[in-house]
C-alpha cells in the first residue's frame, strides 16, 4: 500500500494528465454522429502520429559521424511518423471534401 | 535563445525551451479543438485542418528548438537529413491518401495506424537505453510503449491484409490458449524488465525479445478474428497507436505527444465499445470468440423464396411514397453506391421519397458506408441512421436491401438461440413491402440463416447489385 501511494505520490503529475485527457477525450468524442464515423477514426489517427516528435528527436541527437543501426531505426520511425501524420490528415481531408461539397 | 532566464530546480530556462514548451501547449489544444470540430460534420473539416496545425506547429519547433540534455540544439546537418526523410514519408503518403478508393479506406486506414504504431515501437525501442538509465517510471513507460506499438504495429498489418482479401482469418480452437500464454509471456518478460535490478547494457536480449514477442502477439491477436468483427479491431488498433504515442510522450516529458496520445486512444474506446454495442457483444468476446457457424436454430419452417422481375420491381418503387435503401458491404464490393444514388435521384424525381438507413456496423470500418454513399454524392441528409428510421418503418412502402444481411436479420429480436440475438438491427420486416437483393441464397458473413428472405412480403432480385441496379433505373426510365 505505501509503495503504490509512493507511486502516485512520485508520479502525480502524469497520473493527473491521464485521467483528465481521458475524461476529455471521452467529452470530446461522445455523440459524434455515425456519419463522422471514419473521418473521426482517420483524423485521430493522423494525431496519433504525434510520435514523429520523438522520431525528430531521434534523429536530431543522432551521431551522423559513423553508420549505426539506431540511426537507421531511428530514421525509420522518422517515416513511419510522416507517413501517419501527412498520410493521415489528407486522407481525411478527402473524405470529408466529399462531405462538405453537396450542401443542398 | 539561449539567455537562461531562470533556474527551476536545478534546470536552466532559456527564451527557447519556454518557446518550445509554449509551441506544445498550443499544439494540444488544438489537437482537442481539433478533435471537437471533428465531431460535427458542418465543421468537421476545419477540425482536421486545425489538428494538422498543430501538428506541423510541434514538428517545427522540435526542429528548431529542441535541445538534448546537455543543452545541445540539432545540428544543421540533422535538420537536412530530417527534412528529407519528412519529404519522402511526406509525398508518399499524401500521393497514396489521394489515390486511394473510398472502399478501399479502411485498408489505408490500418497501414497509416501501422505506421504509427511501428514508430512508437522504434522510439521505445531506441530510446531504452536512456530510459533504463533513470527511475523505474521512465522505465516503465518506454516498455508499455514498446509493447503497445509493436502490438498496433503487427496487428494493424494483419488487419490490413484481411480487409485487402491478403490473409484469410485462421481460427484454431487452440489458438485461444495460445494467444493467452502469449500475451502473459509478453507482460511477463515487460515486468521483468520493468522490476529487474540488473543494468540497462545486460538487458538489451530481453528488449529485443520483448518486441519480438509483442509483434507475435499483435498477428496472432489479429488473425483469429472475423471479417464482420473488423470494425471493432480497427477501432482498438487505432486506440492503441494512441496509447503508445503517449507512453513515448512520457519518455520524453512531452505534453502534446501525452495529451494527443490519450485523446486518441480515448476516441478509439469510445468507438470500439460503439461498435461493441452495434453487435450486441463485449470486447473480450470478439478477441476470444469466433463468429459464425453452429447455434443456429434451423428447424423453423423456411417458407418458400419468391423472386420478383425487374419491371415489376420497377414498378413497385415508382407508386411508392417512402423507399428506404439498406446498404450492406455488398453494395460497396459490388461498387453499386453510384448507381444506387442515381436509383435515389430518379426515384425522387418522381416524387417518391428515398432515405438510406445506415446500419452502425455497415462496412468494414465505423461510419465506412457513410463515406461510401458521400462519395457517391449521396447528400449527408439523405443518411439516417438506425435508431432514427427504425420508428418509421411500418410506414415505408418498400425497403431495398443491397448486399446487407446480418443487419437486417429478424432473427436477433426472436431467436434466442441465434448468435446475433439481442443484436440491433434495421427493422426492415416492418416495411410494407421488401425487395432483396443478393448475388445468390449464400449465408452473411456470421453464417447465420436469414429469415427474412422468406418472409411473405419479401421478393429476392437475384445477382449482381450494380448490374440488377442499373437494371432497375433503366426499367424506371422506359417507364
Amino acid at each position: 500500500m505505501e509503495q503504490v501511494l509512493s507511486f502516485f505520490f512520485e508520479y502525480k503529475d502524469a497520473i493527473f494528465i491521464i485521467a483528465l485527457s481521458i475524461f476529455l477525450g471521452i467529452e470530446v468524442i461522445s455523440n459524434v454522429p455515425a456519419v463522422l464515423h471514419t473521418p473521426l477514426m482517420s483524423g485521430a489517427n493522423a494525431i496519433s502520429g504525434v510520435i514523429i516528435i520523438g522520431g525528430i528527436i531521434l534523429v536530431g541527437h543522432a551521431d551522423l559521424s559513423r553508420f549505426s543501426l539506431d540511426l537507421v531505426l531511428g530514421i525509420l520511425a522518422l517515416v513511419f511518423g510522416t507517413l501517419n501524420v501527412v498520410g493521415g490528415f489528407a486522407v481525411t481531408d478527402r473524405m470529408l471534401e466529399m462531405f462538405k461539397k453537396k450542401k443542398k | 535563445m539561449d539567455k537562461i532566464l531562470t533556474t527551476i530546480s536545478g534546470v536552466d530556462f532559456t527564451v527557447g525551451s519556454a518557446l518550445l514548451e509554449l509551441s506544445y501547449l498550443i499544439a494540444a489544444l488544438l489537437f482537442v479543438w481539433g478533435l471537437k470540430l471533428l465531431s460535427h460534420p458542418e465543421t468537421a473539416r476545419r477540425g482536421n485542418l486545425w489538428a494538422a496545425g498543430g501538428m506541423g506547429l510541434a514538428m517545427i519547433t522540435t526542429l528548431l528548438l529542441h535541445k538534448d540534455s546537455a543543452g545541445q540544439g540539432i545540428q544543421m546537418m540533422n535538420v537536412m537529413i530530417i527534412i528529407v526523410f519528412i519529404g519522402v514519408g511526406a509525398a508518399i503518403g499524401w500521393i497514396a491518401a489521394r489515390k486511394v478508393k473510398m472502399t478501399a479506406m479502411p485498408q489505408m486506414v490500418s497501414i497509416y495506424n501501422a505506421t504509427g504504431g511501428g514508430a512508437s515501437m522504434l522510439v521505445a525501442l531506441l530510446e531504452y537505453p536512456a530510459a533504463a538509465a533513470g527511475d523505474i517510471g521512465s522505465i516503465l513507460v518506454t516498455v508499455l510503449g514498446l509493447i503497445i506499438g509493436s502490438v498496433a504495429f503487427s496487428g494493424s498489418l494483419i488487419a490490413f491484409g484481411k480487409l485487402d482479401g491478403r490473409v484469410g482469418d485462421i481460427m484454431k480452437p487452440f489458438m485461444t490458449y495460445l494467444n493467452l500464454v502469449l500475451m502473459i509471456a509478453t507482460l511477463g518478460l515487460g515486468a521483468y524488465i520493468v522490476f529487474s535490478p540488473n543494468e540497462p547494457s545486460e538487458m538489451l536480449w530481453a528488449i529485443y525479445s520483448l518486441t519480438g514477442l509483442a509483434l507475435i502477439y499483435g498477428v496472432m491477436f489479429v488473425m483469429p478474428i472475423g471479417g464482420a468483427d473488423m470494425p471493432v479491431v480497427i477501432s482498438l488498433l487505432n486506440s492503441f497507436t494512441g496509447i503508445a504515442a503517449a507512453m513515448a510522450g512520457f519518455i520524453y516529458n512531452n505534453e502534446a505527444m501525452i495529451l494527443g496520445g490519450i485523446l486518441v486512444g480515448a476516441a478509439g474506446m469510445i468507438l470500439t465499445v460503439l461498435m461493441c454495442k452495434a453487435m450486441n457483444r463485449s470486447l473480450i468476446n470478439v478477441i476470444i470468440g469466433a463468429f459464425g457457424g453452429g447455434g443456429a436454430a434451423i428447424d423453423r419452417e423456411h417458407g418458400t423464396i419468391k423472386e420478383i422481375t425487374l419491371s415489376d420491381a420497377a414498378v413497385l418503387l415508382s407508386y411508392s411514397q417512402k423507399v428506404v435503401i439498406i446498404p450492406g458491404y455488398g453494395l460497396a464490393v459490388a461498387q453499386a453506391q453510384h448507381i444506387a444514388h442515381e436509383l435515389d435521384t430518379i426515384l425522387e424525381n418522381k416524387g417518391v421519397e428515398v432515405k438510406y438507413a445506415i446500419h452502425p456496423v455497415a462496412g468494414r470500418m465505423p461510419g465506412h458506408m457513410n463515406v461510401l454513399l458521400a462519395e457517391a454524392d449521396v447528400p449527408y441528409e439523405q443518411l439516417v441512421e438506425m435508431d432514427d428510421i427504425n420508428p418509421d418503418m411500418p410506414n415505408v412502402d418498400v425497403a431495398i436491401v443491397v448486399g446487407a444481411n446480418d443487419v437486417v436479420n429478424p432473427a436477433a429480436y426472436d431467436d434466442p438461440s441465434s448468435p446475433i440475438y439481442g443484436m440491433p438491427i434495421i427493422d426492415a420486416h416492418l416495411a410494407k413491402n421488401i425487395i432483396i437483393m443478393k448475388r445468390g441464397m449464400g449465408k452473411g458473413y456470421a453464417g447465420i440463416e436469414n429469415f427474412l428472405f422468406f418472409n411473405d412480403k419479401t421478393r429476392m432480385l437475384f445477382g449482381d447489385a450494380k448490374k440488377s441496379i442499373t437494371s432497375l433505373v433503366n426499367e424506371i426510365k422506359s417507364m
